[in-house]
């Protein structure tokens, strides 16, 4: 395999890797941080102790989130160099403005927390998890905002002399609507997440009769976060959808596997055939969802493939980008657009079940509660991968969209060798890490909560509370 | 302000935000190294983990805006310089992550070939980046093969083997050595007990030999490459507070000896900066071009905005960095470790 194939590969594994923690931090840090607020406000000790459970579950993981980013920071570098050398006026921008507003408010705040459980006074502890979860948040907007705009470039101009992109207006790159909704659409994405891990982990606990009226809050709290959550994706999915249409009507024809352009288009549900060729055989559609969905008319227009493909060919003819092929992988966008949807709204559709078995003070039983807690949080966790996957390999194979190929974008200097090396190690590293993780986890939950314990300041030579 | 002077800030900017990384990440990578050899017992390595526990993510960040900010304003020296030095960065990288979930993880069993385990891994995830940071810097003061093409810039052509001279194996060895001095130090300002006494020794021993090694390496660089004079005095400086610093840590001085060896791992930072400018990266052949701060950097625009982020957050993240350093002020001693042979996810907490 080539460099650029092998960058590809170990982008996206380690992009993909990156991405299981992040939107667990994004939604647990606020859950956790919520959990606090309520023992600090009503005293209660059982939400104490609920944060404790909840914030080991949360630490762990985010030890992956904060490694894992590392090697992110230094991979346009790395593997991506003329990439970096096209856009880095502009690109690195927002990720510098994300390590010095955002990273280090979570990294010290969440140090603080931490350990601060005797070295605080309760309210500015409170305080310290609050910040880091704003940071968390924050961090999530700027990498967003960068990467909308290899979705959608604006604000920059090309140097005529150095062929490269400078900036003109940073804050139309920070607000342009991509950015935007890319952020609303992966932060209720991640709440959805979270609230389905706090459900499931609580209903895992109820069934097994440990704490059970303790962990019925949580149940709430987490089946509530993952309704609520849901129609927010769905609605900014919505919205995300047209301006999808707009700005790379190319994704959206591939989502759709929509060969010739239609103007009352229905949403494919499945189809079997030729979807890699040219046209599909069997499709079992609703009838015009797609051009509602597109364009907000039932009869608006949806470009095909072929059309938009004979499209760019002429416009770009004149570019020494003649001969690109300007679809991305159709069969590939096709379903994970579909897993998308679909695993998240089965751990919706889960929550409301959840939420009727404990109806009225009922205990949740049986087997079939215990066993879909347990496989429940993959749901939404693979359905958030394939959004990104469906995002990242639907742009293709632009890597800048309508500006610089993904070929073009790769490091002239590095060897296949090189990369392989690097992309072999990084997969096994985080294949053991995960397992290792997941034990970590499976004990964690699986311990339940810890006592009450008093939370006091500690003074002299006194025994920590807590220590690594 | 005009373009040549905000090209020279944000160089002296990225000096900034590494002086920041050597001098906190330097005594974190020093602890690590050293966890074994300082900690005897459970309790005394779970002390000194302890000691970072708060702090080693915060250090890290000062890195990883060091990235970011060379991306944003000299966007050719990020790309040449990391896509060069592919397989040492990758080292680097791989370290850093063993490193970070091994301070997380490893006290969360109390079995003990579970935390011998992550004790390599902090051992190892330490001594990579110690060592290959020095040889990077040493690297590029030295000058590298770099070429300008036509179209895209500069590239780094002499390959991984290249950057294993001698000078540069001697910079590696000097930052390692800084660091576990610097490491041990810290213990010694943090702990009590034993391991406090035990840091202080080994800190006078390796500091010892690490102003050798950073003596010869920063005249050697000093004469043979760099490009000002004025660095003879950082040089002479960063000498004069290393050997201050031991002769405080060996008096029991710890908090004099800890502002001393961090002054001069800034000034040794300084230094290599200083010896660097205008340059980025020198050609080895200086007779022909290199990447500077001139053709390296990103438009005006960029460099002001970035500008305008940086002296409104920087000294934000100082104060609010600061004060969890006073929050965690206070000495931790072995006794003080609950249950130290059992793991936080064994029940006890
Ligand atoms: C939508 C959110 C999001 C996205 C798309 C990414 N990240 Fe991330 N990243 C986070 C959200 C986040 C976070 C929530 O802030 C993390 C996850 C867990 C954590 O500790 O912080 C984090 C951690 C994290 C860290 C470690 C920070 C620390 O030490 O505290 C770095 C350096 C990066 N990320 C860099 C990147 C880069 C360069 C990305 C682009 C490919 C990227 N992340 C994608
Ligand atoms: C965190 C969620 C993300 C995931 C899961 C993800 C996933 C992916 C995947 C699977 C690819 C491969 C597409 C292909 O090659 O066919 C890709 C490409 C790419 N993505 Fe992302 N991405 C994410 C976020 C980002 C962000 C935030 C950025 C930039 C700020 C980014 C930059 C890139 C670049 C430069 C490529 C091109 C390299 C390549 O084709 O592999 N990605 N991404
Ligand atoms: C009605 C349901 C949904 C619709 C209409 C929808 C629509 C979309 C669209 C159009 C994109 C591509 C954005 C772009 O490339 O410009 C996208 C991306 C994404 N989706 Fe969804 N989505 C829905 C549900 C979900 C669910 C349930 C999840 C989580 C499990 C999810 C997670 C993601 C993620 C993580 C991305 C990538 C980030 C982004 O570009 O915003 N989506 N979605």
């Amino acid at each position: 395999m080539s460099a650029l194939d092998l960058s590809r590969w170990q982008f996206g594994i380690t992009t993909v890797y990156h991405f299981l923690f992040v939107p667990i931090t994004l939604g647990t840090s606020f859950l956790v941080a919520i959990m606090q607020t309520m023992w600090v406000r009503t005293g209660d000790s059982s939400w104490l102790r609920l944060t404790k459970f909840f914030g080991k579950i949360f630490l762990i993981n985010f030890a992956m989130g904060v490694v894992t980013g590392i090697v992110q920071e230094f991979q346009f570098g790395m593997n991506w160099s003329d990439y970096s050398r096209f856009v880095g006026d502009i690109f690195g921008a927002p990720l510098a403005v994300e390590g010095l507003l955002a990273f280090f408010l979570e990294s010290t705040f969440l140090g603080m927390w931490i350990f601060g459980w005797d070295r605080l006074p309760k309210k500015l502890h409170l305080a310290s998890i609050w910040l880091a979860a704003i940071g968390t948040t924050l961090s999530a907007y700027f990498i967003l905002a960068a990467n909308a705009f290899m979705q959608h470039p604006v604000g920059f101009h090309i140097n005529p002399v150095t062929h490269r992109a400078e900036m003109d207006d940073f804050l139309r790159l920070l607000t342009q609507n991509t950015a935007v909704i890319a952020y609303l659409h992966t932060m209720s994405a991640a709440f959805l997440l979270s609230g389905t891990l706090i459900a499931a982990v609580s209903a895992f606990h109820m069934v097994r009769g440990s704490n059970s009226s303790i962990f019925r809050k949580t149940l709430k709290l987490g089946a509530v976060v993952t309704l609520v959550a849901g129609a927010a994706v769905g609605w900014t999915g919505d919205a995300d959808s047209k301006i999808m249409v707009t700005q790379q009507p190319m994704k959206m024809a591939a989502a759709e596997a929509l060969y010739h352009t239609e103007s009352n288009a229905g949403f494919s549900l499945f189809t079997v055939g030729t979807l890699d060729g040219s046209q599909s055989v069997l499709d079992v559609k609703v009838p015009n969802l797609l051009s509602f969905l597109a364009t907000g008319d039932m009869n608006g227009e949806v470009k095909g493939i072929n059309n938009l493909e004979t499209e760019y060919t002429s416009t770009y003819a004149g570019t020494g980008l003649k001969g690109a092929d300007f679809a991305p992988n159709i069969p590939i966008t096709y379903w994970m657009f579909r897993l998308m949807i679909g695993l998240g709204m089965i751990a919706v559709l889960w929550a409301l079940w959840l939420l009727w078995m404990i109806r009225g003070g009922r205990e949740p039983k049986g087997k079939l509660v215990y066993r879909s807690a347990v496989w429940m949080t993959f749901a939404p966790l693979f359905g958030i991968s394939a959004g990104w996957i469906f995002t990242e390999m639907g742009r293709q194979p632009w890597i800048v969209f309508g500006q610089m190929l993904t070929a073009q974008g790769v490091s002239p200097v590095i060897t296949s060798f090189d990369v392989l090396v690097s992309m072999v190690i990084f997969t096994l590293l985080y294949g053991v890490l995960a397992v290792i993780e997941m034990g970590l986890l499976i004990k964690t939950v699986k311990q339940g909560l810890p006592e009450a314990s008093d939370v006091k300041v500690v003074e002299g030579n006194q025994p920590l509370t807590f220590a690594y | 302000m005009s373009y040549e002077s905000l090209q020279t800030i944000w160089f002296i900017l990225i000096a900034v935000l590494w002086v920041g990384y050597f001098v906190l990440e330097g005594f974190d990578f020093g602890v690590g190294i050293l966890l074994r050899t300082i900690g005897k017992t459970e309790a005394e390595r779970r002390a000194l983990v302890t000691t970072l526990g708060p702090l080693w993510d915060g250090n890290e960040v000062w890195l990883l805006v060091a990235g970011g900010a060379t991306f944003a304003a000299f966007p050719e020296w990020y790309a040449t310089l990391f896509s060069g030095f592919y397989l040492p960065l990758f080292l680097i990288l791989f370290g850093l992550i063993i490193r970070g979930v091994a301070f997380e993880y490893r006290s969360k069993h109390g079995d003990a070939v579970w935390r011998q385990r992550w004790d390599w891994a902090i051992l190892i995830g330490s001594f990579l980046p110690s060592l290959l940071w020095g040889v990077a810097f040493a690297n590029l003061v030295r000058g590298t093969e770099v070429v300008q093409q036509a179209n895209t810039g500069f590239l780094y052509t002499g390959g991984f083997w290249a950057l294993l001279n001698p000078f540069a194996l001697l910079g590696g060895l000097v930052t390692l050595s800084l660091f576990m001095t610097h490491g041990a130090i810290f213990v010694s300002l943090k702990t009590d007990g034993d391991i406090r006494y035990r840091a202080r020794e080994l800190a006078v021993k390796i500091g010892l030999v690490a102003a050798v090694l950073a003596v010869v390496f920063l005249l050697w660089a000093q004469v043979a490459y760099s490009n000002n004079s004025w660095t003879w005095a950082t040089v002479l400086l960063a000498a004069v507070c290393w050997l201050g610093g031991i002769a405080m840590v060996r008096a029991g001085r710890e908090g004099w000896s800890f502002t001393l060896s961090a002054l001069t791992l800034a000034l040794a930072v300084i230094s290599l900066f200083g010896m660097l400018y205008p340059n980025l990266m020198p050609n080895i052949d200086r007779s022909l071009i290199g990447l500077t701060i001139h053709n390296g950097s990103s438009s005006e625009t960029t460099l002001k905005i970035m500008t305008v982020v940086a002296v409104v957050m920087t000294p934000i993240v100082l104060l609010y960095q600061g004060w969890t350093y006073w929050i965690f002020r206070k000495r931790i001693t072995a006794a003080q470790i609950p249950n130290p042979e059992a793991g936080i996810l064994d029940g006890v907490h």
